[in-house]
């Protein structure tokens, strides 16, 4: 997530220069109010005329290799910390398992390749940060659909969590979750390839996800383990991902 | 005071003619309520629509062409806080095209009321939400707010005749005499009495045509483009617009067409009688001025 960047960047450049007060002005004016009763709603609003709009699962655009952005920023983490995943680098990711666990009625543990032997999709897309940023790349991997399927989720699932390598804060590592109707959407995919090579470690080697029809963040990189749950609010501070725990809409298809 | 003048003026004529005082102040109904009300819940959106929009530039202060655009991609547009090389001091810079301008103060870096610098593109003041997801928030529940009152008041303006009485331009306004004679008013902020107080002059009519009907669409459909959802579904917005960064660009620059606007619309009310103008929008009633006699 280029948020960390990004965000670190400016608090440190405005630091510098400024020992800031980075308050907005106009947030005092309504700090004592019930605002966010009112903020959730024009959430839910987002997300049921939205689910309404893509009832019938149409696929995003897809651009050619021409179209391709000469360059593509790595949102958020480029490389996680700490020796384990230094090893599995080390090693292409020769000792990397992909766990499905959770509300399945087969638990997987597979290989990178055993992941590549999969029925494979691949994809040019574009990327939307909600920073506004965008670029273009193409991505290779097995639709996450097949994954699940594979798995034979129980009918009690409703979300998929992934979890990731990156550790964020002290003991708190990325994580990110959607549901089912993005998850079996065939744009849905693990991506492993990227414009044609092996996925980069500042894209989130060996595995991220893509999901086509919301932005930057909900694309978690360095993803080790998928779960099935039928809540949410078990995991983490409870709304659903990393940065969904610290305000971020959990729907982020806009 | 001009108005009372006047009035006396005419009270005079009519009375040295001895007719039963024609020139009388006359209170119209000018504003119907649907209108009253969707444009104050109107000014309400546009507000917090910009200035959570202005926090949302901030994050990422550049603007590109095309449908991809990032840091390092060349910027049609953009505004930087940073430090000069030379004093250490903090200097805001503009550039749009080729060309930079020192916007410290403005854009790129403001100072706050114990005189320290700021770094963002739009000072803090200007902008809503502490961050950028209460900034996402924000404008996306208004822009909700803003689409449901836009539709009451296009619904209520196609049925009610609305927009064919009151802003479609009448065929006697649109003869090149009249346009050429509105406009040479409005240079000289002479401001219509009488029957022509009635109704709006042709460039209000076609102010307030371009805005409803253009700007505003526009301002909509840019921002359904940024959508990743909403353009798998209806991809021919990035024809429209020619690509997601372009539609920023666009949403971008029609904002300020609107802040213009909605400038000059204040600043007209301010010079053309701020009590009776604001009275009208509250509660419809508007007076009109007696024709000029001489």
């Amino acid at each position: 997530m280029s948020h960390i960047v990004t965000r670190r960047g400016l608090i440190a450049a405005g630091a510098a220069t400024v020992g800031s007060t980075l308050l907005a002005g106009c947030d005092r004016l309504y700090e004592g109010l019930p605002t966010r009763p009112l903020l959730d709603f024009g959430q839910w609003m987002s997300l049921r005329a939205h689910r309404l709009l893509l009832a019938a699962q149409p696929l995003v655009r897809e651009y050619t290799l021409a179209d391709i952005s000469p360059d593509f920023p790595p949102n958020g983490t480029e490389m996680p910390d700490g020796l384990g995943y230094f090893e599995l680098m080390s090693s292409q990711f020769a000792a990397f398992r992909l766990t499905v666990d959770g509300l399945v009625r087969k638990e997987l543990s597979l290989s990178l390749d055993e992941i590549k032997q999969l029925p494979a999709r691949t994809q040019i897309t574009q990327h939307s940060c909600d920073e506004g940023w965008s670029a273009i790349g193409q991505w290779t991997g097995v639709p996450l659909g097949h994954l699940l399927g594979m798995a034979e989720l129980k009918p009690e699932a409703r979300y998929i969590v992934f979890h990731c390598l990156d550790e964020m804060t002290s003991g708190e590592f990325y994580y990110e979750s959607i549901d089912l109707f993005d998850a079996f959407h065939p744009q849905t995919i693990l991506a492993y390839g990227m414009n044609g090579k092996g996925l980069p470690v500042g894209h989130g080697a060996p595995l991220r996800l893509r999901v086509e029809r919301q932005i930057g963040y909900k694309n978690a990189k360095y993803i080790t383990r998928i779960e099935a749950v039928d809540r949410l609010n078990r995991l983490g501070r409870g709304k659903g991902g990393f940065w969904e725990d610290r305000g971020y809409q959990w729907y982020a298809g806009l | 005071m001009a108005l009372s003048e006047q009035n006396a003026v005419s009270v005079l004529d009519a009375a040295a003619v001895g007719e039963a005082a024609p020139a009388r102040r006359e209170v119209i109904y000018r504003h119907t309520l649907p209108v009253r009300v969707t444009h104050w819940i109107n000014v309400l959106c546009l507000t917090l629509l910009l200035m959570s929009g202005l926090k949302l530039f901030n994050v990422h202060p550049a603007l590109y062409w095309g449908n991809y655009g990032y840091s390092g991609v060349p910027a049609f547009l953009s505004i930087d806080g940073m430090l000069d090389p030379e004093t250490a001091e903090p200097v805001g810079v503009t550039r749009i095209g080729g060309y930079s301008f020192d916007t410290t103060g403005i854009l790129g870096v403001t100072y706050d009321s114990g005189g320290r610098a700021m770094r963002g593109a739009f000072p803090a003041w200007a902008t809503l939400g502490a961050d950028l997801a209460l900034a996402r928030d924000w404008h996306f529940l208004m822009a909700w707010a803003f689409v449901f009152n836009g539709a009451v008041y296009l619904l209520f303006g196609l049925f009610t005749g609305h927009f064919r009485r009151d802003l479609a331009p009448a065929a006697d306004q649109l003869r090149p005499r009249h346009i050429l004679s509105d406009i040479w008013n409005h240079v000289r902020l002479r401001r219509p009495h009488g029957e022509a107080a009635k109704r709006y002059n042709v460039l209000q009519k076609f102010t307030y045509l371009a805005v409803i009907f253009v700007l505003l669409p526009t301002m909509v459909l840019s921002g359904l483009t940024m959508s990743p959802a909403v353009t798998a579904v209806a991809p021919f917005l990035f024809d429209l617009f020619g690509g997601r960064q372009s539609a920023r660009t666009i949403h971008f620059l029609a904002a300020n067409l609107l802040a213009i606007f909605v400038l000059v619309h204040v600043v007209e009310v301010m010079l053309s009688g701020v009590v009776n103008l604001m009275r009208s929008m509250v509660t419809g009633r508007y007076t009109i001025k007696p024709e000029r006699t001489s």
